[in-house]
């Protein structure tokens, strides 16, 4: 069945890449078709430059990129979404993509990532720490404790001594750190490579505790992906030293 | 029955109502009561039925005048505040969260000089919840009740209007009861819309359990932990809320002659 759709889709170039042929292309050996990679909403701004990169060096490759909340993204791909690539920014989600059979391989770490305070431009509120996230008269942001940013801030909190008092526990980071651009909230807890991300509208704040709860950022190649060849090339330069690079520049750390 | 409506009707209810069979075979039963005990349904489910009473309040009060407008007034500007009215039906609800806070947030056009004047913050609050499902859900009651309003026979207003009633009068004792079923037809669509907004309700009014978590935002956060207490929680929600509009149908549609 599958063969026939692609034999329909050879006479429409728009539609080959829907077909994710994973063999080698006429122009080149590397992988060609379409990759689609689930990855964890802190990365992104650093995919997409590694998927470019990656296009650049295979043409007829089109990589294309889900970005949400780990789980969501772990949950999607147990329930069989046709991802080729799944990085999560903790372990936890990447076990139960690993437990409902669908990793292909060791899952990897490629980066590390620690919590930091994203204040508005200008710090309105004069946050100076996380003890600032106990003040009731602040409006303040937190992950639920259901995504990876949420069990880190609540370890964060743990490890502070600090009873958080947050207005809203948010879905996944990037919606912390939208809050945050809107100077909606004073103060939010989200990941360093969130506030390298927001450039100029937002400020962080490092502390000390932030330390004790660095996340590891596994990848891996799924089970059952359309583009083996693809999914294994980007990891590949996930894992580089090229990778590295494009990484801590979204102010990621290396592993 | 002609087979040209027969079987797309027949393909339209299996469309509608297989997701619905699937969520109740995947249900864990044994699970719905100790998931009814756990902490913070309840509370989310009496969050969620209040904010989608009060949006539907809200929208009734604001959306039958407007509609009357729209149905009767002959303005020139008709088309473009009648497209307006839409524009949160086409809007994704996460742009018109987004667009709520440009507008009444901290640093909104309204919601700074609320904060500067009064002291009055409106994200991240029960009222914040009660905002974007109205936002979301008026339209669908301006929309059936505007359509009540051209359906019903004007002469019946002007006949009142000969015999000397006031426009004010002529439209509480004549055009209201004439289209109460549209109006009553609009408010249930409107408060099933409120009862499941998500979009507009997490990015305006943020996710906090007892002030601001209503029960899709619970379901979707559930669905990121343990897929299986999402879907008991969703199965409540259904439940709650097709038992709710079943009981209003027959005391308040079936009396209003809807069928």
């Amino acid at each position: 069945m599958r063969k026939t759709a692609c034999g329909v889709a050879a006479v429409l170039p728009a539609l080959l890449a829907g077909c994710g042929a994973s063999g080698a292309g006429p122009g080149g050996d590397g992988p060609t078709g379409t990759l689609t990679v689930f990855a964890a909403a802190s990365l992104t701004d650093a995919f997409p430059e590694l998927g470019k990169r990656l296009e650049e060096d295979n043409p007829g490759l089109t990589v294309q990129f889900s970005f949400a909340g780990s789980s969501a993204l772990a949950t999607q791909i147990s329930q069989g979404a046709p991802a080729d690539v799944f990085a999560s920014a903790d372990q936890a989600q990447m076990a139960v993509v690993a437990s409902a059979g669908r990793t292909d391989g060791e899952p990897q770490v490629f980066a590390r990532n620690a919590p930091r305070i994203a204040v508005p431009e200008g710090n309105p509120a004069a946050v100076t720490g996380l003890a600032d996230f106990a003040r009731e008269e602040l409006a303040l942001a937190v992950c639920a404790p259901d995504v990876p940013c949420g069990a880190a801030a609540e370890a964060v909190f743990a490890a502070a001594g600090v009873p958080p008092r947050p207005d809203t526990l948010e879905e996944d980071v990037r919606a912390a750190l939208t809050k945050v651009e809107l100077g909606e909230v004073d103060a939010a807890l989200v990941y360093a490579s969130d506030v390298a991300a927001a450039g100029g509208a937002v400020e962080g704040i490092a502390f000390p505790e932030a330390e004790q709860v660095v996340n590891d950022y596994p990848v891996c190649v799924l089970d059952g992906a359309r583009n083996a060849a693809a999914a294994r090339a980007f990891v590949d330069l996930v894992l580089s030293a090229e990778g590295r690079r494009v990484l801590t520049d979204a102010g990621l750390r290396a592993p | 029955m002609p087979a040209p409506l027969l079987v797309p009707a027949v393909l339209g209810v299996l469309f509608l109502a297989l997701p619905l069979v699937g969520l109740l075979v995947r249900t864990p039963w044994s699970q719905l009561g100790p998931q009814l005990a756990a902490p913070g349904v309840g509370q989310a489910l009496r969050l969620s039925l209040v904010s989608a009473t009060l949006a539907t309040l809200l929208s009734l009060l604001m959306g039958v005048p407007l509609a009357w407008v729209l149905a009767r007034s002959r303005a020139r500007g008709r088309t473009v505040l009648r497209a307006l009215v839409t524009v949160p039906l086409v809007l994704p609800p996460v742009v018109g969260g987004v667009a709520l806070f440009l507008v009444l947030g901290r640093q909104g056009l309204v919601g700074s000089w609320l904060d500067d004047a009064f002291g009055i913050t409106i994200p991240f609050s029960t009222t914040a919840v009660v905002i974007a499902e109205t936002f979301v859900a008026m339209p669908f009651l301006v929309i059936s009740v505007e359509g009540a309003l051209r359906a019903a026979d004007a002469r019946f207003e002007d006949v009142a209007a000969t015999l000397g009633a006031g426009r004010w009068t002529t439209f509480r004792r004549v055009t209201l009861p004439m289209v109460a079923p549209g109006i009553a037809a609009g408010a249930v669509l409107c408060w099933a819309r409120a009862l499941g907004e998500f979009g507009a309700t997490i990015t305006f009014a943020g996710n906090f359990p007892g002030t601001t978590q209503t029960m899709p935002l619970a379901v979707y956060l559930a669905l990121q932990r343990d897929p299986d207490a999402a879907i008991v929680l969703s199965v409540l929600l259904l439940g709650v809320s097709l038992a709710t509009l079943l009981l209003l149908r027959d005391r308040w549609l079936g009396r209003a002659g809807v069928p």
